[in-house]
């Protein structure tokens, strides 16, 4: 048979497009040509499939061998396509007789021995065969496991080439996946060690971080230096309740293209903890949101999806970066148009931030500011107006005093608060919520729009009260207005309230803050 | 690539050159099998080893109203590939030169023409053909 046909997945951003690999031998002189669109890494597969063929100790056709990939006007890049045409080619040369016509996916790259390596995104590449309706899909036995975390598709891992042409010939067994023993999940996972209860003094900032993992609010938090800014937002992943599978298979799959475990640990559980993401100040955009020449690559936005994005020392990034942060606020992805195509991520993270008041990061402390007028005025500028509207609570920090440290020590409350507890309160707050949002598309607080707030959640006049106070004194915008009403539904939640009391309004108008929150002027 | 003497414009002269190494001897083995082979096919031998100053063409034949020129590789073992991949593009470019310059040379205008290559694998006492037609 001069003629055969395979399956590989070619990826864009998370898109994944499926691509038949025809192999053809003709009677005339060796020559091996890849057509299709490869870029230059892709047409240097035929170097590497041709080597490891014939060190395999298997047949190369000593005749012309043209290697088809289709649809052609979808450019094709990267090494996973290997496998797939060397086992058209072999399939074409006769050498197995299985195979025939049935809709196969094999996915790899070949070292020169014959080896079949692993390739990113492993985990996207076989969820789209799956939907595709490919009953098969040949891996690498390194990425077995991985694979084998989508269901509906039957996954056999192969570690050299000869394995997998035995495996097709019924003469080996491929290796499948053994899901390990479910162990019972730690309460805290391991990684997680920071715990709330360790952070002293700060019981409203704490509370504030409570609320923002309970609603999935953004936070921004001001404070001097050493005031535990670092410290409370590090301490915010361990208070988030676990994925569920939908959710840890989407972070996952932008986990496998970026390259990385999508697994807890060393374990081959998927990892269902949310992502916790803190790029230092001087990352680029394309490290921010993502990027790369021809084919973009997720950045951090991407890689913080469903899970948090803090960026420590915020008005210290460029502030094109700070601002290329609000459009994938709003619509929870990014869209990078390159010359290969336009690459969809998800990004629905949860943003943190911390700053210091003002340069010299004394504005709050007793020696008071240093800072000139125009400096002060300069570093309030750094967040812009457009991305400040966005945050929900704009906290300030204050530095724990020696005062108020004393009065924790003495204080009867020698068992905070740990993490455990509150996740278990926020898991209950979110369930509340859910509850009460089941009718209708939104899932948390803080993604329902203000027309519904204003609308179907209307509250009592003596309960916003405090809120009309604070837009009636210019204090909060209108925007703010409508934010203070969400923090106060997530309040209400974790307070296992029915609907937000004045109390809850009153804290919610205190977590919102300021909307010029930098500057010195608290 | 087989060394060429030089000054060896005229094929009668390049046929009183003797044979002297081994690999001139296997060369000269695997063009007569191929020779046999094509006789078996039908073909009729025209020509062999016609020489001109841009080379050689090993074997030329005619089938019916087509002239085939014939490049014959031959190989004792297989250990530095298979025959027909030491035929370059850069050697087939050659070959079309070389039936130009053939055709020119017979004042044979406005004929059929083909290029073929044959492999000629000794192994274990064992001889293998392969025929390669209009490979270009």
């Amino acid at each position: 048979m001069p003629l055969a046909k395979t399956h590989a997945v070619s990826l864009l951003g998370l898109n994944a497009t499926l691509i038949e690999v025809e192999a053809d031998i003709s009677s005339q002189l060796p020559a091996f040509i890849l057509v299709g669109l490869p870029d230059a890494s892709l047409s240097e597969a035929t170097a590497r499939v041709r080597a490891a063929v014939v060190n395999s100790g298997l047949a190369w056709p000593a005749r012309r061998v043209t290697v088809n990939l289709s649809p052609a006007s979808v450019p094709k890049q990267g090494s996973a396509f290997d496998l797939a045409i060397a086992m058209a080619v072999l399939r074409a040369s006769g050498c197995f007789q299985r195979l025939d016509g049935s809709f196969n996916v094999f996915i790899g790259e070949l070292g020169l021995d014959g080896t079949v390596r692993a390739v990113p995104g492993i985990l996207p590449m076989v969820r789209a065969a799956r939907d595709l309706g490919a009953p098969f899909a040949m891996v690498p036995a390194d990425s077995i496991a991985e694979a084998s975390l989508i269901s509906g598709i039957k996954v056999i891992g192969v570690k050299s080439l000869k394995h997998a042409v035995a495996v097709l010939n019924n003469s080996a067994e491929g290796s499948e996946f053994q899901s390990p023993a479910k162990t019972e999940m730690p309460a805290i996972p391991a990684g997680l060690s920071a715990d709330i209860s360790e952070v002293k003094g700060q019981d409203f900032a704490v509370q504030a971080l409570i609320v923002a993992a309970a609603g999935g609010h953004h936070m921004l938090m001001v404070g001097s230096p050493g005031a535990g800014k670092t410290m409370l937002a590090e301490r915010l992943p361990s208070l988030l309740p676990d994925l569920d599978v939908e959710s840890a298979l989407e972070s996952a799959a932008v986990a496998s293209v970026a390259g990385k475990s999508v697994f807890d640990g060393s374990s081959s559980h998927l990892d269902l903890r949310p992502k916790f993401e803190a790029p230092h100040h001087s990352a680029s955009m394309a490290a921010i949101v993502g990027g790369g020449l021809k084919t973009p690559r997720p950045g951090a936005i991407s890689l913080a999806h469903n899970g948090v994005l803090f960026l420590d020392e915020a008005p210290e990034f460029q502030t094109p970066v700070l601002d290329a942060l609000r459009q994938p606020l709003e619509s929870g992805e990014i869209r990078l148009h390159r010359s290969a195509g336009t690459a969809v991520f998800p990004a629905r993270f949860q943003l943190v931030l911390a700053a210091n008041p003002c340069s010299c990061g004394k504005a709050f402390a007793v020696q008071g500011c240093q800072c000139s007028a125009i400096s002060r005025a300069r570093y309030s500028q750094k967040l812009s107006g457009p991305l400040l509207d966005r945050i929900d609570m704009r906290l300030v920090i204050q530095p724990v005093s020696a005062l108020s440290l004393q009065m924790y020590e003495e204080s009867d409350k020698k068992s905070p608060v740990t993490s455990s507890e509150a996740r278990s309160k926020i898991v209950e707050a979110r369930k509340a919520a859910k509850q009460r949002l089941s009718l209708t598309p939104w899932d948390s607080n803080s993604k329902v729009p203000a027309s519904y707030l204003r609308g179907k959640l209307r509250l009592a006049r003596h309960v916003t009260a405090s809120v009309d106070t604070a837009l009636s004194r210019g204090r909060i915008s209108m925007r703010g207005y409508d934010r203070c009403l969400r923090l106060a539904w997530t309040i209400a939640d974790i307070a296992g309230h029915e609907s937000p009391s004045s109390e809850d309004m009153a804290f919610a108008v205190a977590l919102r803050g300021q909307d010029v929150p930098l500057g010195g002027n608290a | 690539m087989r060394v060429k003497p030089k000054t060896t414009d005229s094929a009668v002269e390049a046929t009183q050159v003797p044979l002297k190494t081994s690999r001139q001897l296997l060369g000269r083995y695997g063009e007569d099998r191929a020779c046999d082979f094509l006789l078996g096919l039908g073909y009729e031998i025209v020509e062999r080893n016609w020489r001109c100053r841009i080379g050689e063409i090993d074997v030329v034949a005619q089938d019916g109203d087509r002239f085939v020129f014939v490049e014959v590789k031959t190989r004792s073992a297989d250990g530095f590939g298979h025959p027909f991949e030491s035929i370059t593009p850069a050697k087939v470019a050659r070959l079309r030169q070389l039936v130009a310059a053939w055709c020119e040379k017979r004042q044979a205008s406005g004929v059929k023409v083909r290029l073929d290559a044959i492999s000629v694998l000794i192994r274990a006492g064992l001889v293998n053909i392969e025929h390669l037609k209009q490979v270009c």
